[in-house]
């Protein structure tokens, strides 16, 4: 869209970014966690393609794409982890986990 | 014969690993393989007896192969005049021991693979010419010693092995130290006692004292002179019978030997200078002083201990002469000590084998219950107190001669001490052997054959060299005139050094 | 001179030397088997034949012109290093000839007389074996041609005086005796042997050391002048010598152990502490005359010691009671008037006193043996007492031989003590002072000897009646030997006759060439023959004095010995009884100081040199232990507080691990911020 400038996109990320870092930190649900991560990893691709759009490269796409597939990886290990440790603790609150604390 | 000093040295070391390999029961085969090995070592020596050349001051029957090439270490064995006469006496000495220890019947694997251990270590440092061959054979000699007083001795054993022990130990640090000052302060580096002795230029006269003295030190708590004595009367006492023969007979003659080998050797300069003080006076008063404490003892061999003291007091004296009636004194003596003190020891070793107990009020009598024992012990004595007709007076007298000329003063109270001498052996005598027999050992056994066999030797040669003392002098004669000649040039060396 | 070379002379001291070694070794085996007799044979044969040999030896000399009377015979080397060289070698000129005959005639009879004397004993066969090793002793002494083989045979006697003195072993006092007698000896022999080394070194010095008699007396004159210490080289060794001399022929103050000798067998006295281990000191300084001569304070001193001796030894004879003892202190006397003559340089007069000596006193001695044994042992001469016609043969001998030491004129004592007596006065070195002490002891000498002759032989019989039935004269074994001997103390004075008397003095001319060098002095042609006689005449008239109190005492009994005893409360007769108390002064001074010297050593040793040893140890423990708990303590310490620190920190650090993925990822977050503020300043 003509005319949206570079500052109003990186606010948008930002915003995303501090929610999902908020998520990330706060929650007790492991799935949330792992929810808040996907809003960071989002945050962090909005940028890309906004420096992409800005500057004319396309190297910033690619970058997204990048980071989109390793997002789709890591979701998915990490609900088998989140998976694994349910069969074991029968919970999935993160406080949960916590027998290598003395 | 080729490698005879080899062959000599080692041939009870193989002695040691064959009764090593004997069932620990069968004493008789044991102590018999212990004699099968000390008397040819016998009768190695008396071959090189007859085959000697005593004109010569230079090394014979020399062995010399490179062993530790990089720190220029060898095997280097040889023999002159001086070491002769001591291998001669601890060859003879060896098998005489192991006959008179017959009657020991616990451990006894191990007690003779140490002694043949013992003898290999003392012939080796009789005729090792290389300073660190002669220091390893010196600690050789060290460890069979401990084992034998700490196990088959007396009440005190522990105490009178450990007190010989760090001892003699401590004075070899110094010999160590020495060794390596010795090597390091000399170029080229050679632990050859030859090669040492032409470099003795090398240090300051101030090091060479220092070195002299270190090594002195060494040499005196073997001989052992005052102060340095005090290990001699508990390790006699407490020691078996032979080991306290071959402890007086041969382990004594090496302190003297050491300092007549490497201190007049290698530092003759500072042997002229401190001769005086340390070996002249020092002797002198270990004669007295031996005598006086002999004189106060009860227990008959803490007596023969300190009269072996006192005899090495002359060995010193002789030596520190510098005259030729001095230093063939002195080594005849330390010979004829070796054979006398021997047998003293083995005698009271008779006695204590029959009564367990060696206290000289305890007895009384004993020439009516054991009359040839009584006979043979006072020959001894007699030849302890160096009556004219015995090899002991040949020495004393040579050795008190050649002092007057330099230390008229010292041998006037050298001589002196031949009263003192009798008044204990006499006294002695007197409460053991004379008087009313003893009730309590009316039934003690005469002597035996085994015990004569060992006497007999040694009183022959006693008797012998005091009629042709020069059985013994031609061999030393030559090589100790050498050695008073090393001095003198060294005692003007360094004059001129100061 | 040159000596005449011979082979024979050794065996006259190795011949009873073999049968020393023969009964030595086999004496008891032969005992048993052959007997008693067996042993006697088998000892007296071989001094026998050595007195045989010395007879030989004499010929051999008479047959030689004077200047060249000596023989040589090297039998070995003996000791040859640097500068001395002494051989086992015999020489046999006028002097030691003399001597020769003395041991082995005099020393036969006594072993003649030995064997019956000593039958009842079990120990035959070793009486015999010393006795013997003590004849080839003395005999190597007189005969050794240079001072070491003289000192072998110095101390050789001194040994077999010890074994013959303490021959009863199983009763203490012997024993005691035995060692009293080789240790006050060896005093003695320090001295001697000090002497011979001054001498050798003195000699090396002046470029030739020696201890061969003959070569000492080439270079002699050397040593003129030489000093040491500040006094003159010859004046030390001589002094020196002398000190051997004392201890080894009873001077003071090294006479105390011949009393306590008589402790041995009566044959054993009179052989060795009469005839001729005790002239050994004597034979010494003829020996060594020449350098005597040269050294006059020497002489002094030894003139008088001598003179001393003569007199207090004679003191203390007076009062003792045992037979033997009062023979003893006699001895000491007459040996003391040896010295006399040897310190006035009458050297010939002394050897000629030493052989008469010899006579008469073995036979003195073995007749006292004679009656102790008729007596069974009893020596108590208070317990004596007429016996004179029981005992006939050994109361003539008696009587002759007490004449002739007290010098009863024309007997063989009379002449020797004459020549003594007046060399004392007339000698360069002597004086009038010297002679009257020399008389005095002569008057006492009859005083004591004619006391004892009255109490054994004379008066009312105080023997004890169970004894007195059994007293009976001894076999002729030991009675022909008393009989050669008086005999022999008549006769031998004949052979030196003064020239006053109208004698030749063949002694003194027999021993001339030997003495020839020294500083003899002058004959007596020279001296004032009034002098002489009036001397002489003074000299028998005192000791017929003596003689006459004695007489007056205990045969008369017109005066009584008792007012002499309590004479000023009896104090002079205690001290005399006593000795002079010098037995109990040197017991307490050197007996008493050296043991407590010895026992002082032997605390010090014991306690402080080995107490600093041990304490060395202790220390090394003590350090030793300490460091052990400062390693425990603090090293150690230092070791687990790092362990409990690291620990504590652990405790600590390890709180971080929450198990709570929230705080790992705030501090992720907190961590990259931190980064990125950084990063951007």
């Amino acid at each position: 869209m003509p005319g949206v400038p570079l500052q109003h996109v990186l606010v948008v990320a930002l915003v995303l970014f501090g929610l999902g870092l908020y998520t990330v930190l706060t929650r007790r649900n492991a799935i949330g966690i792992l929810m808040g991560i996907e809003l960071l990893l989002n945050a962090a691709n909005v940028n890309y393609v906004a420096f992409a759009r800005y500057s004319g490269s396309t190297d910033g796409q690619i970058f997204a794409i990048f980071v989109i597939m390793l997002a789709a990886a890591e979701a998915a290990v990490g609900l088998a982890i989140v998976l694994g440790i349910y069969r074991n603790v029968e919970s999935i609150d993160v406080t949960a986990t916590h027998s290598l604390r003395h | 014969m080729d490698h005879v000093l080899t062959w000599m040295t080692f041939l009870p070391l193989l002695g040691m690993a064959v009764i090593l390999c004997l069932p620990a029961g069968n004493h008789a085969r044991i102590k018999q393989t212990a004699l099968g090995f000390t008397l040819p070592t016998l009768g190695l020596g008396i071959w090189l007896f007859a085959a000697f050349d005593r004109g010569v001051t230079s090394f014979q029957y020399v062995d010399r192969v490179p062993w530790i090439a990089s720190y220029h270490i060898e095997y280097f064995v040889g023999i002159d005049g001086l070491s002769i006469a001591m291998v001669l006496l601890t060859a003879l000495l060896c098998p005489l021991c192991v006959l008179a220890s017959w009657g020991i019947d616990k451990g006894v694997k191990g007690y003779f693979a140490l002694f043949l251990l013992l003898e290999t270590g003392m012939l080796g440092v009789f005729v090792a010419l290389d300073f660190f061959l002669f220091y390893v054979f010196w600690e050789v000699m060290l460890l069979p010693m401990y084992f034998l007083i700490g196990i088959w001795g007396g009440a005190r054993r522990e105490y009178a092995a450990i007190k010989f022990f760090l001892y003699t130990f401590a004075g070899s640090v110094l010999l160590l130290l020495s060794m390596l000052v010795l090597y390091f302060g000399t170029e080229p580096h050679r632990f050859a006692m030859t090669e040492l002795m032409q470099r003795s230029g090398s240090f300051g006269i101030e090091c060479q004292h220092l070195l002299w003295l270190a090594l002195f030190v060494a040499f005196a708590i073997k001989i052992p002179a005052f102060p340095f004595h005090t290990w001699l009367p508990d390790a006699h006492v407490e020691a078996p019978t032979a080991i306290s023969v071959i402890l007086a007979g041969v382990l004594l003659k090496m302190g003297t030997y050491g300092i007549l080998r490497i201190n007049y050797g290698i530092l003759p300069a500072a042997t002229a200078d401190l001769a005086f003080w340390l070996l002249a006076a020092l002797g002198t008063f270990n004669i007295v002083y031996g005598a006086l404490c002999a004189m106060a003892q009860t227990d008959l061999k803490k007596l023969v201990a300190y009269s072996s003291i006192s005899h090495m007091g002359y060995v010193m004296l002789g030596m520190a002469a510098f005259t030729p009636q001095g230093i063939n004194g002195a080594v005849l003596q330390m010979f004829n000590h070796g054979t006398i003190t021997a047998m003293l020891f083995l005698l009271v070793g008779v006695i204590y084998d029959r009564a367990h107990h060696r206290n000289i009020d305890g007895f009384g009598g004993l020439a009516g219950i054991m009359p040839v024992y009584t006979g043979v012990t006072a020959l001894a004595f007699f030849a302890a107190m160096g009556l004219p007709g015995l090899s002991g007076f040949i020495s004393e007298v040579l050795v008190l001669l050649g002092a007057w000329q330099r230390y008229p003063g010292l041998t006037i109270v050298a001589a002196s001490a031949i009263v003192l001498t009798a008044g204990y052996l006499l006294w002695t005598l007197q409460r053991v052997w004379l008087g009313a027999p003893n009730e309590k050992y009316l039934g003690l056994a005469e002597i035996n054959a085994r015990e004569l066999v060992t006497l007999l030797p040694l009183a022959a040669i006693v008797v012998v060299l005091g009629v042709y003392p020069h059985a013994v002098l031609d061999l030393i004669n030559t090589s100790l005139l050498h050695l008073n000649e090393i001095v003198k040039a060294g005692a003007a060396t360094g004059l001129a050094l100061r | 001179m040159e000596p005449t070379a011979v082979t024979f002379v050794r065996w006259i001291p190795l011949l009873p030397l073999a049968g020393a070694i023969v009964n030595g070794i086999g004496g008891a085996a032969i005992q048993r088997r052959f007997g008693k007799g067996t042993i006697g044979v088998l000892a007296v044969t071989p001094v026998a034949a050595a007195f045989v040999l010395s007879l030989v030896a004499f010929l051999r000399l008479l047959a030689l012109v004077p200047e060249e009377r000596a023989l040589l015979d090297v039998v070995s080397r003996w000791i040859a290093i640097g500068s001395l060289h002494v051989d086992l070698a015999f020489w046999v000129d006028p002097l030691s000839c003399t001597l020769l005959l003395v041991v082995t005639g005099i020393g036969g009879l006594i072993h003649v007389y030995s064997t019956a004397y000593m039958r009842d004993d079990d120990a035959y066969w070793r009486y015999f074996a010393y006795l013997n090793l003590f004849t080839f002793a003395m005999l190597v002494l007189v005969l050794a041609d240079n001072l070491l083989l003289m000192f072998v045979g110095w101390e050789g006697v001194g040994f077999c005086s010890w074994a013959l003195i303490g021959f009863w072993w199983r009763e203490p006092v012997n024993t005691t005796a035995g060692n009293k007698a080789f240790i006050v000896n060896r005093v003695g022999d320090c001295g001697f042997v000090l002497g011979v080394f001054a001498l050798f070194w003195a000699l090396a010095a002046s470029g030739q050391g020696t201890l061969v008699f003959r070569e000492i007396q080439q270079h002699a004159a050397s040593l003129e002048g030489r000093v040491l210490w500040g006094m003159p080289v010859v004046g030390l060794v001589t002094l020196l010598m002398f000190v051997g001399a004392t201890g080894k022929s009873a001077q003071i103050p090294l006479h105390v152990w011949l009393p306590d000798a008589m402790q041995g067998p009566t044959p054993v006295s009179a052989l060795i502490h009469a005839a001729t281990m005790v002239t050994a000191g004597v034979y010494m300084i003829a020996r060594l005359h020449f350098l005597y001569a040269m050294a006059p304070a020497t002489l002094a001193v030894i003139a008088g010691i001598g003179a001393a001796t003569a007199f207090v030894a004679a003191t203390i004879g007076l009062v003792q009671h045992d037979i033997k003892r009062v023979l003893a202190y006699s001895t000491v006397s007459q040996l003391g008037y040896m010295f006399v003559a040897m310190g006035v340089g009458a050297w010939s007069a002394g050897v000629f006193h030493l052989v008469t000596h010899a006579f008469f006193k073995a036979c003195l001695f073995l007749g006292s043996g004679s009656v102790i044994r008729a007596l069974h042992h009893e020596q108590d001469m208070r317990k004596m007492g007429g016996l004179r016609t029981a005992l006939p043969a050994t109361f003539w001998t008696f009587l002759i031989a007490t004449l002739a030491l007290t010098g009863a004129p024309l007997s063989a004592g009379f002449f020797s003590k004459d020549e003594i007596l007046w060399q004392a006065w007339s000698s360069p070195h002597g004086g009038p002072p010297l002679w009257m002490v020399g008389v005095a002891g002569a008057g006492l000498t009859a005083c004591y000897m004619f006391r004892q002759v009255f109490l054994v032989f004379f008066g009312a019989s105080r023997v004890d009646p169970h004894v007195a039935a059994h007293v009976h004269e001894s076999p002729a074994a030991m009675t022909l030997p008393l009989v050669l001997l008086a005999a022999g103390s008549l006769l031998v004075g004949f052979l030196g006759v003064p020239a006053l008397l109208g004698g030749g003095n063949r002694f003194a001319a027999w021993l001339a060439p030997v003495f020839a060098s020294g500083h003899a002095p002058a004959p007596h042609a020279v001296h004032d023959p009034g002098l002489e006689w009036t001397l002489m005449v003074t000299s028998v008239a005192v000791a017929a004095g003596g003689a006459l109190v004695a007489f007056l005492i205990y045969q008369r009994r017109v005066l009584s010995a008792d007012t002499f005893a309590a004479a000023l409360g009896g104090g002079p007769y205690r001290v005399l009884l006593h000795k002079y108390y010098l037995d109990e002064i040197y017991w307490a001074v050197f007996g008493r100081g050296v043991l407590m010297l010895a026992r002082l050593g032997a605390w010090f040793d014991a306690r402080v040199i080995d107490g600093i040893v041990n304490g060395s140890a202790t220390i090394t423990r003590g350090v030793a232990r300490l460091e052990g708990r400062f390693d425990d303590r603090v090293v150690d310490a230092i070791v687990n507080r790092l362990a409990n620190g690291t620990f504590a920190l652990g405790t600590r650090v390890r709180r971080l691990q929450t198990g709570n993925i929230n705080t790992y990822l705030y501090v992720v977050v907190g961590a990259v911020t931190l980064v990125l503020i950084a990063k951007l300043f």
